[in-house]
């Protein structure tokens, strides 16, 4: 538990964040009571152990993945295959769908939940090819002003020697940049695991979501456990110094706004969290409506031009 | 096959381990040279051919018309958002690199001319943590890009790093799109980026504004990777290729305009300049 003294400095954190236009996506949701009681819960009790929670849960086997909440929040599905180049990688879909009356574009990180599917969708961890399919599909949703939605749960973009010689690292550049240069709505959610460039590959929207349960990371607690305490299993400690959950990543100003999930977590009942979720993307379109593809774009390149701003050039 | 022969021969005569040999001994060939003779030669092995790192400085003082080069934006210093502790405070680390660099981050930034052609220079520098990108480095690099635009200039930047900096945690990761939007704002300004990777440009770094520029060039034997080889062969066990993730490699997939020898970087900059300001 924290001190007395930590106590105090998050209550007026807590109260600084109430009073923000940040939340009020999910203050529309009509979830705002829950929610609160939740930031409440998190916010206030930032200890490791709960933050250790944030990585257990978003990595929890039978957490709901993308093509579950397409399942559940999206209409006429229709799943797009293929980069058009090389092939098809199955650990990123898209697609076109209904949401909410209107078409909609969808991209997001695929994990597998059995072995077999595990293995063909390789773990969740994209190929240059997936971020090509998944550039293929916003393409196509500028075009046609379709908004888009990008669902993130991804360890990491797929570390391996084919990986490489198909440009990781360009086609993750070369998928932001795109975005940065879309006319349409776009909101992303981390809805799991948002890992490091694999995930930006597909974040760089108007509105920036998380489930209350997923974490956001520069670099796997593993990953820089390794490096910097040069000892992968220091994990724990590396999570706690870098802080992935969604209440730091808010008060950071890195997302927008938290979606609730069930109370012991999205797993629980993926039907409510599908619910939850789809709300908190409606209001989030809702919100970007009204403005022009020129401005949403403006809009979009100056908040990530503004994000975690040093302290001399605020 | 005599080619493998001469491998081996080589291999027998090896430097020790890199953590011993000195930084002026060439890890190829294990000719050693004084400070002088490496400067004389760009840092580039007389023997062999082996690139040895350039810091920021010198780099700039390689590629600028001289006196040509003005600093920009020299006095911003990172700070720590997280309050980040792993063995040491990030803030300890921040005033050693500090000290043993001479610089304020591992970015310096500013307008120079090269060949007598204006342009905006964006310099990493590995010794400052691993030519890490944080926030500072972010800015400084979207600076450039405005700098970039307002003057008309082409930026040319030369990538030597490791990646994000994982002290600023999801700070850091945001500097990729931060940076890629400010290389979106520059060619809406219709201005142009060169981008030149220089041993090592990976992960965070090749994975936003190395990766976008107009014109890619890479440095002989740099490391161009978004996983280091040391992470690929651990994660998947495969067996790399020998040029695994270097600019050949890269060149040899099409991820690359030009692999270009020190010595010819400047006059190949000094052309594209040339060339883009002329199309305008």
């Amino acid at each position: 538990m924290a001190g007395e003294a930590e106590q105090l400095r998050l209550r007026s954190q807590l109260s600084r964040l109430r009073g923000l236009p940040l939340l009020r996506g999910a203050k529309l949701s009509g979830e705002l009571e829950r929610l609160q009681k939740q930031l409440d819960r998190v916010v206030s009790e930032p200890s490791d152990e709960e933050i250790w929670r944030s990585v257990e849960l978003a990595r929890n086997p039978d957490r709901p993945y993308t093509l579950d909440y397409v399942e559940r929040l999206l209409d006429d599905w229709f799943e797009l295959h293929g980069d058009q180049h090389h092939g098809d990688d199955a650990a990123l879909v898209a697609g076109i769908g209904r949401f909410h009356g209107r078409t909609v574009v969808l991209v997001g990180n695929q994990k597998g939940r059995d072995v077999k599917e595990r293995t063909r969708r390789n773990f969740g961890m994209a190929y240059p090819e997936g971020y090509g399919k998944a550039m293929r599909a916003m393409e196509l949703a500028d075009r046609h002003g379709f908004p888009l939605l990008s669902l993130i749960d991804i360890p990491g973009a797929y570390p391996g020697v084919t990986a490489e010689q198909h440009g990781q690292g360009g086609a993750i550049a070369r998928s932001q940049a795109l975005m940065a240069r879309l006319r349409v709505p776009i909101v992303a959610c981390v809805i799991g695991e948002g890992g490091s460039g694999g995930a930006i590959a597909t974040a760089l929207a108007d509105r920036v979501l998380m489930q209350e349960n997923s974490i956001y990371t520069v670099i796997s607690p593993e990953g820089c456990a390794a490096i910097l305490w040069r000892d992968a299993g220091e994990a724990r400690k590396a999570a706690a110094a870098f802080k992935p959950d969604a209440a730091h990543c808010l008060e950071l100003g890195v997302i927008d706004a938290i979606v609730p999930e069930p109370e012991s977590g999205a797993h629980a009942d993926p039907d409510h969290a599908a619910q939850l979720l789809g709300d908190a993307l409606a209001e989030s379109l809702e919100l970007l409506e009204s403005q022009s593809g020129d401005e949403l774009r403006r809009q979009r390149r100056v908040r990530f031009r503004t994000i975690g701003n040093i302290p001399a050039t605020r | 096959m005599s080619e493998r022969i001469d491998v081996s021969i080589e291999h027998r005569h090896a430097p020790p381990e890199d953590g011993r040999r000195h930084p002026n001994t060439c890890p190829k060939c294990g000719s050693h040279y004084r400070d002088d003779e490496l400067a004389e030669h760009l840092n580039v092995c007389p023997q062999c051919g082996h690139h040895f790192p350039v810091h920021a400085r010198e780099r700039i003082k390689q590629l600028a018309d001289p006196d040509s080069f003005v600093e920009e934006a020299a006095e911003l210093r990172s700070d720590d958002p997280l309050a980040f502790f792993d063995l040491r405070p990030y803030t300890e680390r921040l005033a050693e690199a500090e000290l043993s660099t001479g610089l304020g981050e591992a970015m310096v930034i500013g307008h120079a001319a090269i060949e007598d052609k204006p342009c905006q220079l964006a310099v990493m520098e590995f010794g400052f943590m691993g030519g890490s990108m944080g926030r500072v480095v972010g800015e400084k690099f979207a600076r450039a890009c405005e700098g970039a635009a307002e003057r008309g200039a082409p930026l040319v930047s030369v990538t030597t790093t490791g990646g994000a900096r994982m002290q600023e945690g999801i700070l850091s990761l945001m500097q990729l799109p931060k940076t890629v939007c400010a290389v979106e704002d520059l060619r809406d300004a219709g201005g142009t980026l060169i981008s030149v990777m220089a041993h090592p440009t990976t992960a965070g770094v090749l994975a936003s504004f190395a990766s976008l520029g107009d014109v890619l060039v890479a440095e002989p034997g740099a490391l161009l990777s978004f996983t280091g080889p040391r992470v690929v062969q651990q994660t998947t066990r495969e067996k790399l290729p020998e040029d695994f993730g270097l600019a050949e490699s890269n060149f040899r997939y099409g991820h690359v305009d030009a692999i270009v020898p020190r010595p010819e970087l400047r006059p190949a900059l000094g052309r594209l300049l040339r060339l883009f300001a002329d199309g305008r």
